[in-house]
């Protein structure tokens, strides 16, 4: 039987039918093993022709040929790029009402409303994350060796309450062309002490957050020279800017060679001004997000005089 | 053993094929008409039937008041919010083990019933039985019994026909329909949902699921039946594999049937035939379509209805009952041996039985107690790290944590965390200003939820780092209690 069968394969003109299936053989026999040529199921091929129309339907609704200049259009005009604008802009209108309410409320009443102050902080968290982690860090840790203010803790040099948080934000910090910036400036005095004068006054300086011993010659030359800026007991002067001496926190480093340094040769950091960058909403909200990192300060009016506030306290 | 039929389940089929090449491989499945029966069996089976489909379609509208702060619908499985109401239970997702204790229950629960009543799960309560039951009434009741529906289907299609065809369609269709219908309603509040969805207003899932389970409903009851069981299943496969001799199965008494051969035949020869008189009756009322007198077989569930139907014609011409009947083969071959048969219940009563009911009893009763024991208040921690901690201008060290206050009560709670191991140690937080910073505090939690803040750790200059824990009371009469522990940093060398 074997035998027959193969001498049929080799005459592909006479059709040979299997019997219990009915389906006829291909011509193929592999050690008696042979080959049907069993055809497609149908619901096989009604799928293959679906995918076929499919197809065609898809290339005329949507981009698909890749030409010279640029793809086939379609002609629903979808485009990925379109399809993102218009979701940025249905999350965008999903954020208006807040972005309303944030815009007019004043900065330092935010915190009156829990909810508002909530969205703000996240919102800042956000911005802060795309406008500030570069120098900041992105846990807001700042740099020593970059010398970028640590922002969680609760020394601030302009002031830390959320309106001189904002303030700093919308004017920045020796921004050129800003006639409101905080401008300051530590004087170098490399050559104005000599070696001995400047060991004293930075025993003294140390001294004042006990980590040297007192100096009576640098206590006198600091009386004369630091203390119009820095304090007559060091704690500095947010007016200007100058630096509390007396804390544990020191932005240039507390060792005697870094904060001989600094009176000698200083450094003199530089934040931008946002105001023009960010809109003033976008501002408000980080002005929230660093004061909620656990160092801001409450407002107080009288500390803020220049600035108008509500009648409400 | 030459079949008639060549069903596939008759393996004499198969080899035929391969040696003869003469059958065709396969068929396309006939119809099973099943004829109507009354019996104890039958009865039961009506039972079982509207108890389970009462359970289905009533659980999700019984209510069950669990004050103002949570669903007062019975058994819920309310996936938005992650929780799962059973009467006074309610698990959160983290306490997914109940449902997996469960489910090992159900599954230890299964072999219990296999070595107590063999496939009792496949012949009666298998929402795949009691379904396809249901679709068989429907048949019966459009299109009449066995014969009635056998002629129908070898009508030519006539208008009659088709209207016929058309209306029990459209009953498969609402009962289809109603089985999604019911299982969407364990999803949501019943009520609410039942509103939304006639308006137009529930959730496309709720459309969808109920499109789609309408048609597998539809389809394995009303189409597939049996062949569900005898295909699809690896139920049955699992059952074959846990069958001993001990095992209660629905076996024909050969050796008391046999040969068969009708009552005339056998008045005329005394003693030459058995008690089958081979009036296919067993047969005929079979919703699966086999026949019981081949022996054991993937295809018998076990319903008994064949038991109904012999015990039936033996009353009629007068032989004793139980020519089909339940029974082990442990009791069949101590039969043909000529002993008394022993009443079913006692091939209960087995070693394997025993240690099954043992071991699911002793998982329900281990559920029970993690049940009564369990907490309803807790508290984790999770220090942030960057930065792992900040030094203040006075020289004490500050980290921040976020915390997560657990209350599964549906009611809000007050709960006070406490410092412990921390000396000198004061907390507050992004609500809780610095100026009260204490080394506890008090938060309201609200009902059946978690409340996640920020909490700042402060301790004096000079701390080194060190573990500490968050110790949480609750402040209401029960006083529930929890610790987490974790780390405080500070400047140093760790």
């Amino acid at each position: 039987m074997m035998a027959n069968e193969g001498s049929d394969t080799k005459t592909p003109a006479t059709k040979r039918i299997d019997e219990p299936t009915g389906t006829e053989f291909v011509g193929h026999e592999w050690d008696g093993i042979e080959e049907l040529d069993t055809p497609m199921p149908r619901w096989w091929l009604w799928t293959f022709y679906l995918t076929v129309i499919w197809s065609v339907v898809y290339m005329v609704l949507y981009p698909a040929w890749p030409l010279i200049e640029k793809g086939t259009e379609g002609v629903l005009g979808w485009t990925s790029r379109g399809q993102l604008s218009e979701e940025m802009s249905l999350a965008d209108q999903a954020r208006a009402t807040v972005r309303e309410r944030i815009a007019g409320t004043p900065i330092e009443r935010i915190p009156e409303d829990a909810e508002l102050l909530q969205k703000a902080v996240a919102g800042g968290a956000a911005a802060f994350k795309v406008n500030c982690v570069q120098c900041h860090g992105s846990g807001a840790a700042g740099s020593q060796t970059l010398g970028y203010p640590n922002l969680n803790d609760d020394d601030w040099l302009w002031g830390g309450d959320i309106k001189a948080i904002e303030y700093t934000l919308i004017h920045g910090i020796r921004q050129p062309g800003d006639d409101a910036t905080r401008m300051s400036a530590m004087p170098p005095y490399e050559g104005v002490f000599d070696d001995a004068q400047a060991d004293a006054i930075v025993d003294h300086v140390l001294s004042l957050s006990r980590k040297a011993r007192p100096n009576a010659v640098g206590a006198g030359l600091y009386q004369t020279n630091c203390a119009s800026c820095h304090g007559v007991d060091g704690t500095g002067d947010r007016a200007q800017g100058a630096p509390n001496l007396a804390d544990a926190i020191w932005l240039y480093g507390d060792s005697r060679g870094q904060v001989r340094q600094q009176i000698l040769r200083p450094r003199i950091g530089m934040m931008p001004k946002w105001e023009g960058r960010l809109d003033s909403v976008t501002i408000k909200m980080l002005a929230a997000y660093v004061h909620s990192l656990g160092g801001g300060e409450d407002f107080v009016e009288a500390a803020n005089s220049a600035v108008e506030v509500d009648e409400q306290p | 053993m030459n079949s008639p039929n060549n069903r596939p389940d008759d393996w004499s089929a198969f080899t035929k094929v391969k040696t003869e090449r003469a059958d065709p491989l396969y068929e396309s499945a006939k119809t099973v008409h099943n004829k109507r029966i009354d019996g104890p069996f039958r009865r039961f089976k009506w039972l079982v039937m509207l108890v389970t489909l009462g359970i289905y379609y009533g659980t999700p509208w019984i209510r069950w008041d669990r004050g103002p702060y949570a669903p007062d619908q019975a058994v819920l499985i309310d996936l938005a919010n992650r929780r799962f109401y059973m009467f006074n239970i309610e698990i959160w997702p983290h306490e997914f083990y109940f449902v997996a204790g469960l489910l090992i229950m159900a599954g230890i629960g299964l072999f219990l019933v296999t070595s107590a009543v063999g496939r009792a799960w496949c012949g009666y309560a298998c929402p795949q039985t009691v379904w396809t039951d249901l679709f068989q009434h429907v048949d019966r009741f459009v299109d009449g019994d066995r014969n009635a529906r056998v002629r129908m289907e070898a009508a030519p299609w006539t208008i009659a026909k088709l209207s016929r065809r058309v209306f029990k369609y459209m009953i498969y269709l609402v009962i289809g329909f109603w089985t999604g219908g019911a299982w969407i309603m364990y999803f949501a509040d019943a009520p609410t949902l039942t509103v939304d969805f006639w308006t137009g207003q529930a959730a496309m899932a709720a459309y969808i699921t109920v499109a789609i389970l309408t048609l597998t409903t539809v389809v394995l009851g009303g189409f597939m039946r049996e062949q569900v069981c005898v295909y699809m299943c690896p139920w049955p496969r699992i059952q074959t594999a846990m069958m001993d001799e001990k095992s209660l199965l629905v076996t024909y008494k050969d050796w008391r049937g046999e040969p068969r051969g009708s009552v005339k035949k056998a008045q005329k020869n005394p003693g030459e035939f058995g008690d089958c008189i081979d009036c296919m009756q067993c047969v005929q009322v079979c919703p699966t379509g086999i026949d019981i007198r081949e022996g054991p077989q993937i295809g018998c569930i076990t319903c008994a209805l064949c038991i109904d139907a012999c015990d039936k014609v033996m009353a009629d011409i007068g032989r004793p009952r139980g020519l089909i009947d339940y029974a082990t083969l442990e009791d069949c071959e101590a039969e043909q041996a000529g002993q008394p048969a022993r009443p079913a219940w006692k091939a209960l009563m087995r070693p394997r039985t025993f240690a099954y009911t043992l071991i699911w009893g002793a998982i329900g009763l281990g559920l029970l107690f993690a049940l009564g024991v369990r907490s309803h208040a807790d508290i984790s921690v999770a220090a942030d790290r960057n930065p792992p901690f900040m030094l203040m201008s006075d020289g004490s060290v500050r980290n921040s944590y976020t915390i997560k206050l657990r209350n599964m009560e549906s009611q809000p709670r007050r709960m006070e965390v406490a410092l412990s191991g921390l000396p000198g140690g004061r907390m507050w937080t992004e609500t809780i200003s610095n100026d009260d910073a204490a080394p506890s505090q008090t938060f309201e939690v609200p009902a059946d939820q978690t409340l996640s803040t920020r909490v700042y750790v402060m301790a004096p200059a000079g701390t080194e780092a060190q573990e500490f824990t968050l110790d949480l009371t609750t402040l209401d009469e029960q006083r529930e209690s929890d610790s987490a522990a974790t780390k405080f940093d500070a400047p140093g060398d760790n």
